[in-house]
């Protein structure tokens, strides 16, 4: 009856509330829908063995920061709404293990979300093409990737109690990460470099062209970590300040 | 076949008698105070009553004791813990229902019910007899399989109240746990808490007065965010009675009746009070305890012939007793308003009569 098994009931029943509502299957269906669009117009129509190139596209990280900010509205704007964090807060589970089990269960959605897209490498595969190192590092990456997007997301959620402005404000937020990083290069010296550092997509990319580096997977798990711990701290300030 | 014992799973420790200590405790919204000052215990094995008009902190003290939200200052002690110390010690003793029951409409009742024991932690050997308990004790055994969003409201608050006995806290604290209820619900949710009492001690909150008053051994009265009065119903009823008082009805002019009535030895104050039938008159009378009125008025209103249809002899309930403490509070600043505004008013004044003078 540790901290784990708090962790482990926290996450599933959160998977399980995605999966009973409509929410996981509209999402996984969307998501399979336009990236299998892209798939068709990069790799099939130009008789292309390699899916980094289709990961590379700007296009695929829009669709994935539209989606991760769909799953995470609702994490904590929910039960604020609902008044279910009173049940969450004045139970004799951590905080901090309750934000770790919803953040699992949300990566979750995206892992499988993820694992769908494996058909693309099957397909690629049936046609005489052959799975790449390459290919396995953009994996990594789009799944290091993916627990940046959903930590961003969480935190958005943590700060209101709207569902629709926490996906608004996540999605602007990745956005931005993700457009800075291209007109970085205009200001020249540290600023280009701190720009440089924030943009998620600028990582993303140069992790998906298949240079598999460490100080790319440090970044990415420590920015996920240090979300999780400011959403921690968010919720906590908020029961310090608010009614 | 049911019973409460069987939720007294947690041994008790035995050495604490005051299962709830508040004391000099105060919380601030910015420049608001929402409670001040307050101070209280609860004994072990107790029912009291939190009342209070909407509005007087009732749900803020609740939120600080159940450690959802921590205290501006003072300090709260939950058998012996501190809610701030010891947050952890202090929820694993506390079943909290907060006014809106935190109920995931998109569960079944057992799912959810199961998801709770999880997060109190509750052994999964003990959960199986601990949830049929539960649902037995509450009645909600045969809605356990439905989605918590197709129960109607009572049902809901049923499964919130369950919720807060899973674990079997030896705490339990009910915000006004019998609001958007039918009465046949209320009385049973009334029963149902005065079981209760015998193994949890429990804070009940309510603006509801005769809940209060039939289940509750002790009551705090709070207004504005502090404490009015602390005593059991009756006491209260008391303290506040000196005068006896009845209601009477009499068949007969108002004026003439009137007159008779005031005329009896030891009656304070007749007031007349609005009837349906233009030829009976009703009264409340208010008279010295001592002096027992009734023979004499008997006889004096037989003598000039108008016959008593009604005599009732009236306590001061406990809503009385609410409404004096709670109004005597807006009196007073509804008095100091008017003197505000009438010195303001003679400021304004004075320039006018210089003028006039002038």
């Amino acid at each position: 009856m540790g901290y784990l098994s708090s962790v482990f009931s926290v996450f599933k029943k959160e998977t399980k509330s995605y999966f009973n509502s409509p929410m996981a299957y509209i999402i996984l269906g969307l998501f399979m829908f336009m990236s299998s669009l892209l798939f068709y117009f990069f790799n099939l129509s130009n008789s292309l063995g390699t899916l980094v190139w289709m990961f590379q596209q700007p296009i695929f990280a829009l669709i994935l920061i539209m989606f991760c900010s769909i799953l995470t509205m609702r994490i904590y704007a929910e039960e604020r709404r609902n008044g279910t964090e009173v049940l969450l807060f004045t139970t004799p589970s951590k905080i901090s293990s309750i934000v770790l089990g919803k953040f699992l269960a949300a990566y979750f959605v995206f892992l499988v979300m993820v694992a769908l897209t494996l058909t693309y490498p099957l397909v690629i595969v049936i046609f005489k093409g052959a799975v790449t190192k390459q290919m396995i590092a953009g994996y990594v990456g789009l799944m290091l990737f993916g627990s940046c997007l959903i930590a961003i997301g969480m935190l958005c959620s943590a700060l209101t109690e709207s569902q629709i402005i926490a996906a608004i404000i996540s999605f602007i937020t990745m956005l931005f990460l993700f457009i800075v990083g291209s007109f970085a290069s205009i200001f020249g010296g540290v600023v280009t470099e701190v720009l440089r550092w924030v943009s998620l997509f600028y990582r993303y990319v140069d992790q998906s062209t298949g240079i598999l580096r460490l100080n790319t997977m440090v970044y990415f798990v420590s920015v996920t970590v240090t979300l999780l711990v400011i959403t921690y701290l968010v919720i906590e300030k908020r029961r310090w300040s608010q009614g | 076949m049911l019973s409460v014992g069987k939720l007294n799973i947690n041994i008790y420790r035995g050495e604490y008698n005051k299962m709830i200590e508040i004391q000099n405790m105060s919380k601030r919204y910015g420049n608001v105070n929402a409670v001040r000052d307050l101070t209280f215990t609860l004994e072990k094995g107790e029912i009291l009553g939190f009342l209070g008009p909407n509005g007087a902190g009732k749900s803020t003290t609740m939120n600080i004791i159940t450690g959802f939200m921590p205290p501006t200052s003072g300090s709260v002690k939950v058998c012996g813990y501190d809610v701030m110390e010891d947050p952890i010690e202090v929820k694993k003793r506390i079943g909290y229902l907060p006014e809106q029951p935190p109920l995931y409409l998109d569960m079944t009742v057992k799912d959810y019910l199961n998801y709770v024991c999880d997060l109190k932690h509750v052994k999964k050997s003990l959960r199986k007899n601990q949830l049929d308990d539960v649902m037995d004790l509450v009645k909600i055994g045969d809605v356990r399989g439905r989605l918590i969003k197709n129960l109607s409201k009572g049902y809901k608050q049923r499964v919130g109240l369950a919720q807060a006995l899973v674990g079997s806290p030896e705490v339990l604290i009910l915000d006004e746990p019998t609001v958007g209820l039918d009465p046949k619900q209320i009385i049973e949710i009334r029963n149902l808490i005065k079981a209760l009492g015998r193994d949890h001690s429990i804070i009940l909150s309510s603006h509801i007065l005769p809940e209060v008053s039939a289940v509750c051994e002790r009551v705090v009265i709070i207004n504005k965010g502090k404490i009015n009065a602390i005593d059991t119903p009756e006491n209260l009823s008391k303290a506040m009675d000196s005068n006896a008082r009845y209601s009477i009805s009499v068949a007969g002019p108002k004026n003439s009746v009137m007159d008779i009535l005031k005329a009896l030895h030891g009656v304070i104050n007749v007031e007349s009070s609005s009837t349906n039938d233009s030829d009976i008159s009703s009264f409340v009378i208010e008279s010295v305890k001592e002096a027992d009125i009734r023979k004499p008025m008997f006889f004096e209103l037989a003598k000039a012939g108008y016959p008593i249809m009604e005599l009732k002899s009236m306590d001061l309930s406990l809503e009385d007793v609410f409404l004096q403490i709670t109004r005597n509070d807006v009196v007073l600043t509804n008095e100091a308003a008017n003197l505000n505004k009438e010195a303001s008013e003679e400021n304004n004044e004075n320039p006018a009569e210089k003028k006039e003078v002038e």
